[in-house]
């Protein structure tokens, strides 16, 4: 026989979401990395939760659709349907602000916000060099260098701060 | 194959084999953030080839996407010539990471506007994914040939000169050009060859190199002819794979 909570809203789902963090920034949830796109509560007994990863090729994915299946699952919820899609595609404007508290707690820099370029496609790649305007996540400086748009991890970049020495990663304004 | 189909793949599969390539620099990069660019741009590369794959898979009917991606044919691949070649030194694969990429980020742009809703989605994101690879090549293209010396820049004019045939190769037709139009699914290879030439050009100015006229393109690879380079990359590629197929990882 299933017990199931006799209630269950859709802010008991995106509270228990705030516990599943990314395992390559575990001081972030995915809900405040914004890749939760919507939550659907079709009864106490069905949930469907519509997730985003940041890159196509991101290899947490798969873990974190597990994490958040079982963090369903644990408020007694019987049929937990998780979906990967494109159709709302992930930004670093989709990022909250404790997400956002939570990357500098992380030690990393605050990914910039990308200038409005227009339709022309050349110019988003030239409006790149707005990553050389990384604030320094240590000291607070502009004067930082970037120096590779890779990091350890798709979603990050590597600088240098030349006011306090440092070198430091950034997240990638997407 | 119908016009769509063909298109998905060739795509795909360039992404896959440029991967390969991409990830060959793992470990051996001429400094580790170098090393680690083309490592992650190996990795998206990947994420590219997997969700056309799985689109072919859940909307076209073909077979699930490690089946496409490990168990076909060489002459089943509809990948260009230009991502077959070995990686050689870092000049010729720095230089052929611009003009792919490049060119990819211009298809993944023109895509958005498909009339295939998945591919259309898919393109927003990817197009976000890619000018970070552009913006990773030009800015090491025009470094080496412009701010280096005279070795550095010799060898990217040497390299471009080497690629120059085969890049254009990249825009060979596909079944059905005509149809892909009509039906609003791509612009078309002849529409990307000319934004790629404008915006390579203005790139080439910057770095003072010199592009290569009256090149013809090599082509065969849309067609399933290839270099004896790409069977000994799929039989390394497929290795694990073909260990134990059936094994859940």
């Amino acid at each position: 026989m299933e017990t199931t909570m006799t209630t269950i809203e859709e802010s008991d789902i995106w509270r228990a979401l705030k516990d599943v963090k990314d395992p390559e920034i575990p001081t972030i949830s995915v809900v405040d990395m914004g890749i939760i796109i919507k939550v659907d509560v079709q009864s106490p007994s069905d949930v469907t939760v519509i997730m985003t990863p940041t890159f196509t090729g991101c290899p947490a994915i798969d873990v974190m659709r597990a994490d958040v299946e079982q963090a369903v699952r644990n408020l007694g919820v019987s049929n937990v349907h998780v979906s990967v899609t494109y159709d709302t595609p992930w930004s670093t404007s989709r990022l909250t602000d404790e997400g956002r508290a939570a990357l500098l707690r992380h030690g990393l820099a605050l990914p910039a916000t990308l200038p409005d370029t227009g339709t022309e496609p050349t110019s988003i790649v030239l409006s790149l060099d707005v990553l050389s305007e990384t604030a320094c996540p240590y000291c607070g400086s502009h004067n930082t260098t970037v120096k590779s748009p890779f990091g350890p991890t798709l979603c990050r970049s590597l600088h240098y701060c030349n006011a306090c020495l440092q070198a430091f990663e950034g997240f990638k304004p997407v | 194959m119908n016009a769509t189909k063909d298109l998905l793949y060739r795509i795909a599969d360039d992404c896959l084999i440029i991967a390969h390539r991409n990830s060959e620099w793992t470990g051996l990069g001429p400094l580790l953030e170098e090393d680690i660019a083309f490592s992650s741009i190996a990795q998206d590369k990947l994420g590219h080839a997997l969700s056309l794959y799985r689109i072919l898979h859940e909307e076209f009917g073909e077979r699930d996407p490690d089946t496409i991606a490990f168990t076909r044919n060489e002459k089943d691949f509809t990948c260009c010539h230009f991502v077959e070649l070995p990686n050689g030194e870092y000049d010729f694969s720095l230089m052929r990471h611009f003009l792919f990429d490049a060119a990819e980020f211009l298809r993944w742009t023109m895509l958005k506007n498909s009339s295939i809703a998945s591919v259309a989605a898919l393109a927003a994101k990817i197009q976000g994914e890619t000018k970070y690879h552009v913006y990773h090549g030009r800015t090491w293209v025009i470094r080496l040939a412009s701010a280096g010396n005279e070795e550095s820049k010799a060898r990217m004019q040497s390299a471009l000169e080497t690629c120059w045939p085969f890049a254009l190769g990249m825009f060979e037709h596909g079944v059905d050009e005509q149809a892909l139009i009509r039906e609003g699914v791509f612009a078309g290879e002849d529409e990307l060859k000319t934004q790629w030439e404008e915006f390579v050009r203005s790139t080439m100015v910057e770095a003072g190199l010199i592009i290569p006229e009256h090149d013809a393109a090599v082509l065969g690879g849309r067609k399933g002819y290839h270099t004896e380079h790409l069977q000994p990359l799929l039989d390394e590629m497929t290795v694990v794979f073909r260990t134990d197929p059936g094994a859940e990882w």
